[in-house]
């Protein structure tokens, strides 16, 4: 196979990018989409010239690196599925692929297809959390939780922080990664406590942090490689709404 | 220099409890006047920063990601094991730590496995309380499953998730001392050197990623917690940025190296598809659960395998141990598939795989029963393989995954260089010559939440070490060393790129230091990376410079340090004379193809010191096993 790429190249935060051209031959259909990339670096580097950047590290979808935006859509066309684990055996011979960086305005690039997600982690130290310190906690059996609530905060839980779902927002919202996280934890009676701190305080975090508000497109939900729900979001909305109302709880 | 292991005297059950009574903790009001700087922020490496930051220490913890979520621990898979009993099986600590003694083939210090056995369950709590959302039994209960080695079911997991379910469970508690100011975290810093000063780890030698500065830290105590090195082989499960460079530096400076040759191959993973392949990708030896491994009986098979009947199947690790069967250890299953491949009975286009079938168990319990249990695994295998698993067989093959040697430790976790710390995969403590699966997990945060926070105090109550001056001479010396390295590389302008490099070392680190070894190969292979490295230092293509992300920099230093310890894992593996667990010795093998060891001259730990441009120097800890006699492992 071959394919013609266009790849976002950009030197680093400050200078404007543009789009490059580079034609890709010997690609088997059993590669993987960053494999293929990987062809195309070690031919750039033996012609001396820097090859293009970009995020990746486990290439089994789980540790959340990948940051590619393919033909539009970020992680590519294949749902439920991060772009390390898109094989080019769904693409055709001779298509024009276009590659870009996530897009979000609190995603600044760092260079290429590389940005800067460090604001999803200071959300999280915002109130992402149980306040328990080492060695407190009790038998873990003592804290009984149905099945039907321990599997859906696994559901939850399963958001591997990529901000796909802000790169694919019309408002840039960070709704879906917020919900997630505080609906595993807000689920649980080990989160319960702090319910109602928690969302106050990861919203504002998100504001701060200059995330657009969230009005019910759902792309995020279409672009989650872990397939997260929506519904995720409108019990965050309910758990921040009652935060709103319970001032100092 | 002696090694002193350091295990407390007295019973075994009460060693650990007495070492805390005998440990005398900083004072509240003097916790932060220590400066105590980490290196990872896996399972091990965020969960000691967590606890220190906690305790009022003055952490700063360093990672080469973008965040501390990234971390390899997140890629775990099936479980974490923890002697708990719940299912009122017979488990006990006393057979976790049996289990995980003999699964080590007795090459293991009895006093630290035992410890990890004795804080497993308090693991299992702590990451429950953080909010990790373990599987349960509808009474609202824990559930738990097997793993191989074991004949209990111990362990705990998240779907195919654990991993990064307790990483996360890590990265929250982190994120809450990073919130409250008490630990600062550096990300996109890569430790390329340690620095030692007065004979004491005082600091690290950092790149920023991001721009290329090179910068160092200083503290009063080091602590690495930095992974494994399974990416010497090229290819492994192991996450592409996995790297040796901070133990292989450390131990350049110093640090022993405990039985490099300890690497384990795992049975389960998807077969490599051609040689663009950059990685191989595990499939959770949970699946061993409920799947059976077998080859046709007939090596010329032509049929597809939903038509080849029962009695010309091979169930070969069902014949060959039959109370383990499937579960059997990861040495023992990985050599029962590599002798079927090498007698031809092999699968698939390159006859190198097995199947791995769970038509059975889809008949037993059902279709949603077992996407509860694997779907996310099943999934992943469809998408690479694009196979529905759910109707035909996996194919697998064995890959590196898990290195149990490591920087040598004593039983504090304390380097033979004073003041340097080493927790998780990246020492050699607890697993011996094999690890059992869903152990790593556990060590990796037993290290982090229980044994650091106390141990540390062993080298700190000594008090406070002299302030540094950021000029200091070392520190000057280690800059330049770093900076000399860099510019080396980017003035050798050859031909070869540096994963082309790493992909030739890993080929020979995989043929003769890989699942079967010998006298012969282990010297070829010596002598064919002293070649490669050779070829590294005169034939390497870097570009760019280093003021900017440069990933070819980067890539080419691991690589660099890779090529000096493949050299040290094969020696070892030379050296080491018997066979012992994952070190196979093909010169050592009763009839039916098993290891056979030698308790006379290798119950020790070799423990390897750097030595400049000369052969490295070979150190013995004898292991002394006071309440464990050896025995010939089996699991027949």
């Amino acid at each position: 196979m071959k394919v013609k790429l266009h790849v976002w190249r950009q030197k680093d935060k400050s200078t404007p990018g543009h789009l490059v051209d580079y034609d890709v031959d010997g690609i088997e259909p059993d590669m993987s989409f960053l494999e293929m990339l990987d062809i195309l670096n070690e031919s750039l580097i033996l012609k001396g010239e820097d090859p293009v950047a970009f995020e990746y590290d486990c290439r089994e979808g789980i540790c959340g690196c990948c940051s590619l935006t393919v033909n539009g859509i970020p992680h590519g066309h294949q749902k439920g599925t991060t772009i390390c684990q898109l094989f080019m055996r769904k693409f055709s011979d001779g298509e024009d692929i276009t590659i870009e960086p996530f897009r979000a305005k609190s995603f600044p690039v760092i260079r290429d297809l590389i940005v800067d997600r460090s604001a999803f982690d200071r959300i999280i130290q915002a109130g992402g959390f149980i306040t328990v310190g080492t060695g407190m906690a009790q038998d873990a059996n003592s804290i009984l939780i149905p099945k039907k609530i321990a599997d859906l905060a696994m559901d939850a839980a399963q958001c591997i922080g990529c901000g796909a779902c802000v790169a694919a927002c019309p408002n840039s919202s960070a709704m879906l990664f917020l919900s997630a996280k505080s609906s595993q934890l807000n689920l649980l009676p080990q989160g319960k406590p702090e319910k109602l701190k928690r969302a106050r305080a990861m919203i504002a975090q998100m504001e701060k942090e200059g995330f657009g508000s969230c009005s019910n497109h759902y792309e995020c939900e279409a672009v989650c490689p872990k397939e997260i729900s929506v519904q995720f979001i409108a019990k965050f909305n309910r758990d921040y709404l009652a935060a709103s109302i319970k001032e100092g709880a | 220099m002696s090694l002193e292991s350091k295990i407390p005297a007295g019973p075994l059950e009460q060693k650990w409890q007495k070492h805390k009574d005998n440990l005398k903790p900083v004072s509240p009001a003097n916790k932060r006047k220590f400066k105590i700087l980490i290196v990872g922020t896996g399972l091990a490496g965020g969960s000691a920063a967590a606890t220190l930051g906690e305790l009022g220490f003055d952490v700063e913890v360093f990672t080469y990601h973008d965040s501390a979520r990234r971390a390899h621990s997140v890629a775990a898979q099936g479980g974490i094991n923890a002697a708990k009993n719940y299912q009122n099986d017979g488990d006990s600590v006393w057979r976790l730590f049996i289990d995980t003694i003999k699964g080590g083939d007795y090459r293991s210090r009895e006093a630290n496995t035992y410890r990890l056995a004795e804080l497993s369950s308090n693991i299992i709590d702590q990451a429950t309380a953080q909010g990790v959302p373990f599987a349960r039994e509808y009474g609202g209960y824990l559930d738990n499953r097997s793993f191989g080695g074991a004949l209990v079911s111990r362990t705990f997991y998240a779907r195919g998730q654990t991993g990064q379910q307790l990483l996360l469970g890590v990265y929250s508690a982190l994120s809450r001392q990073v919130g409250a100011g008490s630990v600062k975290i550096h990300t996109h810093k890569d430790m390329l050197d340690l620095v030692v000063i007065d004979g004491t780890a005082r600091g690290i030698v950092v790149r920023d990623l991001v721009n290329g500065k090179i910068e160092t830290f200083i503290g009063d105590a080091v602590i690495l917690a930095t992974g494994g090195y399974a990416n010497v082989f090229f290819l492994s499960t192991n996450a592409l940025h996995s790297n040796a460079t901070a133990i292989w530096r450390a131990h350049k400076k110093g640090a022993y190296f405990a039985n490099p040759c300890f690497t384990q191959i795992h049975p389960t993973c998807i077969p490599a598809s051609g040689d663009h392949q950059s990685k191989l990708t595990l499939m959770s030896e949970s699946l061993r659960n409920d799947g059976r491994m077998w080859v046709p009986k007939n090596p010329d098979e032509k049929r597809p395998p939903e038509q080849i009947p029962n009695e010309d199947r091979d169930y070969f690790l069902e014949r060959m141990y039959p109370s383990y069967g499937n579960l059997s250890p990861r040495d023992i299953a990985s050599r029962a598939v590599k002798r079927m491949c090498d007698e031809g009975k092999g699968v698939g286009k390159s006859r190198q795989a097995v199947y791995l079938d769970f038509t059975d168990a889809l008949g037993r319990l059902g279709k949603t029963v077992i996407a509860d249990r694997y779907g996310n695994l099943f999934d992943m295998y469809d998408r690479i393989v694009d196979e529905n698993p759910y109707n035909g067989p996996m194919m697998i093959y064995p890959a590196p995954h898990y290195t149990m040697g490591g920087l040598w430790v004593d039983y504090n976790l304390m380097s033979n260089i004073p003041g340097l710390f080493v927790l998780g995969e990246a020492n050699f403590s607890d697993h011996g010559a094999n690890r059992l699966g869903a152990s790593a997990l556990m060590q990796g945060l037993a290290d982090g939440y229980f044994v650091i926070p106390y141990t540390i105090n062993s080298y700190l109550v000594k008090g406070k070490p002299a302030a540094i001056p950021l000029d200091h001479p070392e520190i000057k010396k280690a800059e330049n060393d770093v900076q000399n390295r860099i510019n080396k590389l980017l003035s050798i302008n050859g031909n070869e790129t540096p994963t082309g490099l790493h992909r030739k070392l890993g080929k020979i680190m995989w043929d003769n230091v890989g699942m079967g070894r010998n006298e012969q190969g282990l010297k070829n292979a010596i002598n064919q990376i002293q070649a490669i490295r050779d070829e590294f230092w005169h034939n390497l293509k870097v570009v760019g410079n280093d003021s900017y992300m440069n990933p070819v920099i980067e890539k080419a230093l691991r690589v660099a340090d890779f090529m000096e310890l493949g050299e040290l894992i094969a020696r070892d593996a030379l050296e080491r004379d018997e066979s012992c667990g994952a070190h196979f010795r093909e010169e050592h093998q009763t009839p039916e193809g098993e290891a056979l060891r030698d308790d006379e001259h290798f119950a020790h730990v070799a423990a390897w010191e750097y030595n400049q441009d000369k052969e490295p120097i070979r150190h013995k800890e004898e292991l002394n096993f006071e309440f464990v006699e050896f025995a010939t492992r089996s699991y027949k």
